[in-house]
C-alpha cells in the first residue's frame, strides 16, 4: 500500500515535470539559460587568445634577454625594458585566471608576488644554488624580480650595466637574470599548452553549479582577483588601508616607477572585458557575467545589476585615470587621492561580492546548510 | 477537566513505536557522526580555524583540538548505544551532552535540525524508550509491552511543532507574494537532469513551491495525526524531504524526518518493522517477558511530566521571542535562531572592519581572511551577533599586538531575499563599546523595506 503509492506519487511527479516542459515551447523567455556559452566564450575569446599574447610577449622578453646577455649594453637593456614591460601589461589580463594547470602549478604566485625580496633575490645570485619554484621563492622571481634586476640594481642606467659586465659578479646576475626570464616563459608555455590540450574542453563541459563546477570556479576567481591581486595589492596595501601607515614601496613595478597606473588601468580594462564578456583580440562583446546576470533579472524583476556594476567599475577607472602614474608618489605626496580611489573600487566589490554572488547563487563552500 | 488530564496521563499504549523510533534515531545519528567525519568537516570546522563564535553564555565551550575527535567518537558509540538500546538512560545522557556540545562549540554551524536534535534528545532522556526490543531487556532479563501513552504523544508533538512553526514562519510577504527565496535557489539548480532546465525556471513554480512548502508544513502534523491521511501524508513526507535533499545541501535531516514520522503509525507497523529486524538478526534471542503494565509506571512520573511541560511551554513560546525586539526580523535577526524559521533567507553580506587608533589618528582595515575561514566569514557577515564577537575578537588581538588604544569600527552591507544590499551595520559606532546581550541592538541600521507577516 504504502510502496505503491510512493510510486503512484512520484510517477506523477514525473509526469507533471515532463508534461510543463512540452508544453513550453521554444521561444519561452524562463527556458534556462546556456552556460555553456559563457564558458566557451571565456575560453576561446579571453583566456587562451590571453595566454597566446602573454606567451608570444614572453618569448619576445627571452629573445631580448639573449640578445643583452650576450651583449649587456644601453640599447639592448631598453630592449629589454620594453619587452618586460609589454609582457607585465599583458600580465594584467592573466592574473584572475587560476583554474586548471594555472593553479595546480601555483602559477601566478610564481609570476607577480610583490613586493619582491631583494635579500633573497641578492642571496641567489650570491650562491647560484636555488630552486625558483620553491614557495620560498615566490617572492624572488617573476615580473617583479624582473622589475628589480633592470630598474633596481643601481641608481644609473650605466651602473646598472656594470653590475653586468664588469663588477666580480657579472655572470652570477646574468644567469639570474637569463634563468627568472626563461621561467616564466615556459611556466606560461605550460599553462598554454594545458588550454589547448583538452582542458579547454573539460573546462567549457562542466556547467554544473557546484563548488567545482566551472563557472562557480571563476566567479570566485575573478571576485579574488578583483578584491586581492587587485584593489588591496595595488591600492590598499601602498595607500596604508592595512597597516598604520602608508606603504609606497609596495607599489606594483616599484624600481620602473612610473607604469604602476597603467598597470592598474589595464587590470581595470581587464576587469570589464572579463565581467562583459568582451574578446581579448577584438571588439566583439560575447556572453558573460552581465548576460547571465540580465536574464535572472527577467525571473527575479529586480535592479539591473549590471549596469550597476559597470557604472560602478567605470567611476573606478575615471578615479585611477586622476591618479600620478607612479602610485608611489601619489601616496607619499596626496594619499588621501589613494585611499578614495580604494574606497571607489571597494563599492564594487559590494556588488560583485554581495549582489552578484545572491543573484547567481554561487555556492561558497561544501557544508550543510539551511538558509539561514 | 483535571480528572480526565489525569487519566490521560495513566493511559497506556504499545511500547513498540518508542523503540523502533530509538532505533531509527540512534541509527540516524551515528550515520549522522560517521558522514561527518568522512567529509573532514570535524577538521575544517573544530580544528583548522583560529577562532570560534560563542553562543551568549557558553563562551566556556570551545573545540579541544585534536581531542574534539573524541567528543564525536563518543556522541557516536553514545548514539550506537541508543540504537541497540544498551545502557540507554545513560548512552542517552552521554549523546545529549556531546552532541549538544558540539553544537555549542561555534555557532557558524547552527542549523535547526541540529537544535532538533538536541532538544529531541533532551526529551528522550525522559522518555523509556529501552522498555521493549532493547539489549538492556537482556541484561534484565525483562521487557515491557506497553508504556504510558504520553511517552509517545510527547515525541509527536515535538515533531507537530517543528513543522508547524516552520509552516507558520513561511507566512510572510517574501515567502509567499515574491517567491523568495525560492526564486533565487531554484533556478541556480539548473544543472539536475529532467527539472533542472525547464520547471526550475519556471515562475509559476517557484511560487508553487512556496505555497505548496507552507501549506505542508502547517498541514501534515494533522495528517499524520488523523488515521484515514496519514498513509497518504507519509507519502507526502517522503516524497517532500527527498525532494529538498536533491535540492538543497540539507545533509542528513530529510532522511531523519522521514525515518520520524513513522511514530505516528500504529503500533502493527512497528512489530512488523521489529520482525523485520529480528529475521535479520537471527541470532538475536530476545526473551519476551510480558509484564503487567502498572508496574512500570515510574515513581517520579509526576516530576518528569512536570519538566516536560515546562519544556513544552518554553518551546512553544520562545519562537515568538522576536516580538520582543523592533525592527525586521529577518534584517537583524535578534530572535530568529532556535524558531524552526528555516529556509527562509537568502542573505549576502560583506563586513569590512576598520581598526582605528584614535590618539593618533590613523587606521587600518582587516582582511577577514587572516582570521576566519571562508564560512565563518559568510556567516559573520550578515548576523550581528557575530560581527560584535568578532569585533571584540579583533580589538583583543590588536591591543595584545601593542597598537594602543583602539576603536573598531564596521562597514558592512548586506543583501537579502534578492533586494539590492544595503548598509548593515552603523559604521559609526565603535563596536568595542557595545556588548552583547539580549536587549535590541540599537547599532544595527534599519531595514529599507518591510516584509509583512509572521
Amino acid at each position: 500500500m504504502l510502496k505503491k503509492s510512493i510510486i503512484v506519487l512520484l510517477t506523477l511527479m514525473f509526469v507533471i515535470a515532463c508534461s510543463s516542459d512540452d508544453g513550453d515551447g521554444d521561444n519561452d523567455p524562463n527556458d534556462g539559460f546556456d552556460r555553456s556559452a559563457i564558458l566557451v566564450n571565456w575560453a576561446d575569446n579571453i583566456i587562451i587568445p590571453v595566454y597566446q599574447d602573454l606567451n608570444n610577449k614572453l618569448q619576445t622578453l627571452v629573445d631580448e634577454k639573449e640578445v643583452f646577455t650576450a651583449e649587456p649594453n644601453a640599447t639592448n637593456l631598453q630592449n629589454l625594458r620594453a619587452a618586460w614591460e609589454e609582457a607585465y601589461k599583458v600580465w594584467q589580463h592573466a592574473e584572475m585566471f587560476n583554474v586548471g594547470a594555472a593553479e595546480s602549478s601555483n602559477y601566478i604566485f610564481q609570476m607577480n608576488v610583490y613586493p619582491t625580496n631583494v635579500n633573497d633575490i641578492q642571496n641567489n645570485i650570491q650562491s647560484q644554488n636555488y630552486d625558483l619554484s620553491s614557495v620560498n621563492n615566490n617572492d624572488a622571481v617573476g615580473f617583479p624580480a624582473l622589475d628589480y634586476m633592470l630598474y633596481g640594481l643601481a641608481e644609473t642606467d650605466a651602473d646598472i650595466i656594470n653590475i653586468y659586465t664588469t663588477s666580480a659578479e657579472a655572470d652570477n646576475h646574468l644567469n639570474y637574470l637569463s634563468d627568472l626570464t626563461d621561467r616564466m616563459k615556459s611556466l606560461t608555455q605550460t599553462i598554454l599548452d594545458d588550454w589547448t590540450n583538452g582542458y579547454r574542453d573539460s573546462f567549457v563541459a562542466n556547467t554544473e553549479n557546484s563548488a567545482t563546477g566551472s563557472i562557480n570556479l571563476m566567479v570566485n576567481d575573478f571576485i579574488y582577483y578583483y578584491e586581492k591581486g587587485f584593489r588591496a595589492n595595488k591600492f590598499g596595501i601602498p595607500a596604508g588601508n592595512f597597516s598604520p601607515n602608508p606603504l609606497p614601496d609596495r607599489v606594483e613595478a616599484l624600481y620602473r616607477g612610473d607604469l604602476s597606473k597603467e598597470l592598474a588601468l589595464e587590470g581595470m580594462q581587464a576587469i570589464q572585458n572579463f565581467f562583459n564578456g568582451r574578446a581579448y583580440n577584438s571588439a566583439s562583446d560575447g556572453q558573460s557575467l552581465d548576460d547571465y546576470l540580465d536574464f535572472l533579472n527577467t525571473i527575479k524583476n529586480g535592479e539591473d545589476l549590471s549596469a550597476l556594476i559597470n557604472n560602478q567599475f567605470d567611476e573606478a577607472e575615471i578615479k585611477i585615470n586622476t591618479l600620478n602614474a607612479n602610485f608611489a608618489q601619489q601616496v607619499e605626496t596626496n594619499n588621501v587621492a589613494m585611499t578614495e580611489t580604494f574606497d571607489v573600487i571597494q563599492l564594487a566589490v559590494v556588488l560583485l561580492k554581495v549582489d552578484m554572488l545572491q543573484a547567481l547563487d554561487i555556492s561558497v563552500d561544501f557544508v550543510d546548510a539551511d538558509g539561514d | 477537566m483535571q480528572k480526565s488530564f489525569k487519566s490521560y496521563f495513566q493511559k497506556q499504549t504499545s511500547a513498540a513505536p518508542l523503540a523502533v523510533f530509538r532505533i531509527g534515531f540512534g541509527l540516524m545519528m551515528l550515520i549522522s557522526i560517521i558522514r561527518f567525519w568522512g567529509y573532514g568537516w570535524i577538521d575544517k570546522l573544530y580544528i583548522q580555524p583560529k577562532f570560534y563564535f560563542s553562543y551568549y553564555g557558553f563562551e566556556w565551550v570551545k573545540p579541544l583540538g585534536e581531542w574534539t575527535y573524541l567528543i564525536f567518537f563518543i556522541c557516536g558509540l553514545s548514539a550506537l548505544f541508543v540504537a541497540i538500546g544498551l545502557k540507554y538512560r545513560l548512552s542517552i545522557i552521554v549523546f545529549f551532552l556531546s552532541f549538544t556540545y558540539i553544537e555549542l562549540m561555534d555557532k557558524t554551524t547552527y542549523l535547526n535540525h541540529y537544535y532538533f536534535i538536541s532538544v529531541l534528545s533532551f526529551l528522550m532522556l525522559f522518555l523509556p524508550a529501552n522498555a521493549y526490543f532493547s539489549i538492556d531487556n537482556l541484561l534484565r532479563k525483562k521487557q515491557f509491552t506497553t508504556i504510558p501513552k504520553w511517552n509517545i504523544d510527547a515525541i509527536k508533538l515535538l515533531i507537530g511543532i517543528v513543522y508547524f512553526y516552520a509552516g507558520l514562519a513561511k507566512i510572510n510577504s517574501d515567502w509567499l507574494f515574491k517567491a523568495m527565496p525560492l526564486k533565487i535557489w531554484l533556478p541556480s539548480k539548473y544543472d539536475l537532469p529532467f527539472i533542472g532546465e525547464k520547471l526550475l525556471q519556471q515562475e509559476w513554480f517557484h511560487y508553487a513551491m512556496s505555497w505548496g512548502g507552507m501549506f505542508y508544513d502547517l498541514l501534515i502534523p494533522f495528517l499524520l495525526l488523523y488515521r484515514k491521511t496519514r498513509v497518504f501524508a507519509f507519502v507526502l513526507v517522503v516524497f517532500f524531504h527527498v525532494f529538498t535533499r536533491v535540492l538543497f545541501p540539507i545533509g542528513m535531516f530529510p532522511y531523519i524526518m522521514i525515518v520520524g514520522s513513522l511514530i505516528f503509525f500504529d503500533a502493527g507497523l512497528h512489530h512488523k518493522i521489529i520482525d523485520k529486524i529480528k529475521a535479520a538478526l537471527k541470532f538475536f534471542r530476545v526473551k519476551t517477558k510480558a509484564l503487567p503494565t502498572q508496574t512500570f509506571t515510574p515513581s517520579n512520573q509526576k516530576i518528569i511530566t512536570s519538566v516536560l511541560i515546562v519544556f513544552f511551554v518554553v518551546q512553544l513560546l520562545l519562537p515568538f521571542r522576536y516580538v520582543l525586539y523592533p525592527g525586521e526580523l529577518f534584517w537583524h535577526e535578534q530572535g530568529y535562531r532556535f524558531s524552526w524559521r528555516v529556509m527562509l533567507m537568502e542573505k549576502r553580506g560583506h563586513a569590512y572592519f576598520k581598526v582605528v587608533n584614535p590618539e593618533k589618528g590613523t587606521y587600518f582595515y582587516v582582511d577577514n581572511t587572516d582570521f576566519l575561514t571562508g564560512f565563518q566569514e559568510k556567516q559573520m557577515s550578515t548576523q550581528p551577533d557575530f560581527i560584535l564577537e568578532y569585533a571584540h575578537y579583533l580589538g583583543e588581538r590588536f591591543k595584545a599586538q601593542g597598537h594602543g588604544p583602539i576603536e573598531i569600527y564596521v562597514e558592512s552591507y548586506v543583501a537579502l531575499n534578492g533586494r539590492r544590499s544595503q548598509p548593515f551595520i552603523d559604521p559609526n559606532v565603535d563596536l568595542l563599546k557595545q556588548y552583547e546581550s539580549f536587549r535590541p541592538k540599537t547599532w544595527i541600521l534599519p531595514f529599507k523595506d518591510e516584509i509583512k507577516g509572521l
